[in-house]
């Protein structure tokens, strides 16, 4: 740790807020005596971190643009979704990734019952409700009333289908391309396509 | 259905309402996941599945109390003390540490 | 290459155990019918896994069940449907 420079009329501003429980300060104990052995340096924790944070749900976007635009992609996609994935640029070894299409009749929605398994190359970090209990346990009961609370309603002439992350497998969504955008560029395409719409929380994307 | 067999057996019973808000990942956040990872990258530990055990087994109570962050940093300290990688006096005395340095930092 | 046992379509039943031991079926599933939707590949399954030595790899299957066969009074269609992905050391053919 850095000295700080002790001016009284300088307000103490951590620049990272400390963690306040005790299991907290156990994992950064460890943290600390780990980097002190020599098992890995604060410059290797800085590439790990700065990869993860890299990471985001436009990742994802790319990928549901091009099977959009491109028709023999998506096949592929849905029908291989580590290939497909790879053709992109992305890896998600050593998972099998599988990508579910929503239509007009069906709607998919992803969670990990047991832990919180998530594709996190593709969607960069999972959000806290998607690690809770609540999520967890309430979407694989009764989807349709959890998408009701994310403000998806469903008519009963969709089928709605649950998937749980259960094993060594990796999911998304593949929304449904809004109407009238066939002119638009992938860049504004992208644009469209939200975290929620790739766990399969949103359905409409306009 | 079969009796839950670990208190993240959570499918299908009645989690109550979720909490959509965005809390963002703090940055000791970062730092653990990371600690984790590279544990793993640099063959600490073999697989998630051992952390994933750890938590298994945690009490009700307690993996209700704790955070996400909170049960791997656990589970990966469990699993390291076991191994032999650190000692857990060693990790008592640093935790101590950390928390006296917090508690004089905030009052400067 | 391992030859699956399952093949999509196949109806198969996921055992109703408790092994003392880290495992990836929730207790839901456990004792549910489903069909066969995908064969996945081989990976390594984490409850025979003995430490340092690797977990020996097992058949992954995606198997779907409709809702209102996992649970009393569901809120949906018969067509809902919810799949995850079981070991192969954990399914038997069903009728």
């Amino acid at each position: 740790m850095t000295d700080h420079d002790h001016d009284h009329s300088k307000t103490f501003q951590p620049d990272h807020p400390e963690p306040t429980t005790d299991a907290a300060r156990v994992g950064l104990a460890l943290r600390e005596l780990l980097i002190e052995a020599g098992h890995y340096t604060a410059d290797e924790e800085q590439v790990v971190i700065a990869a993860m944070q890299g990471a985001s749900p436009e990742n994802g976007a790319k990928v549901v643009v091009r099977a959009w635009k491109d028709p023999a992609y998506k096949e592929r996609l849905l029908e291989n979704g580590g290939e497909a994935l790879r053709e992109a640029g992305f890896d998600i070894e050593p998972y099998e990734f599988t990508v579910m299409e929503n239509t007009e009749h069906v709607h998919n929605v992803i969670v990990c019952t047991l832990c919180s398994c998530y594709p996190r190359s593709l969607l960069g970090m999972s959000p806290a409700w998607y690690k809770s209990k609540s999520y967890r346990s309430r979407v694989v009961r009764e989807p349709r009333k959890v998408l009701a609370e994310f403000g998806v309603n469903l008519n009963d002439d969709v089928d709605v289908k649950v998937h749980d992350s259960t094993a060594e497998c990796r999911y998304m969504v593949l929304p449904q391309r809004p109407a009238g955008t066939d002119d638009w560029s992938e860049g504004e395409l992208a644009g469209l396509v939200t975290r929620d719409s790739l766990i399969g929380t949103q359905r409409d994307l306009q | 259905m079969s009796e839950p067999w670990g208190p993240h057996d959570v499918g299908g019973q009645d989690g109550g309402p979720i909490d959509v808000s965005d809390h963002g990942t703090a940055h000791w956040e970062w730092q653990i996941d990371a600690m984790v990872r590279l544990a793993l990258k640099k063959g600490l530990i073999t697989d998630f599945a051992e952390l994933r055990d750890g938590i298994e087994r945690l009490t009700p109570d307690d993996y209700e109390n704790s955070t996400y962050y909170e049960r791997w940093a656990s589970a990966l300290a469990y699993a390291l003390v076991e191994r032999g990688v650190v000692s857990e006096q060693s990790l008592v005395e640093k935790a101590e540490a950390i928390r006296v340095r917090q508690q004089s930092e905030a009052a400067t | 290459m391992n030859t699956p046992r399952f093949s999509t379509g196949q109806r198969v039943r996921i055992a109703d155990r408790t092994p003392p031991v880290h495992h990836r079926v929730p207790s839901y599933a456990k004792g549910q019918v489903g069909v066969i939707e995908r064969v996945c590949g081989m990976h390594g399954e984490p409850e025979k896994f003995i430490r340092g030595n690797g977990m020996p790899a097992q058949r992954l299957y995606r198997v779907k069940i409709p809702q209102t066969d996992l649970w009393d009074s569901y809120d949906g269609t018969e067509r809902d449907d919810l799949e995850i992905e079981i070991f192969e050391h954990w399914l038997e053919p069903a009728e």
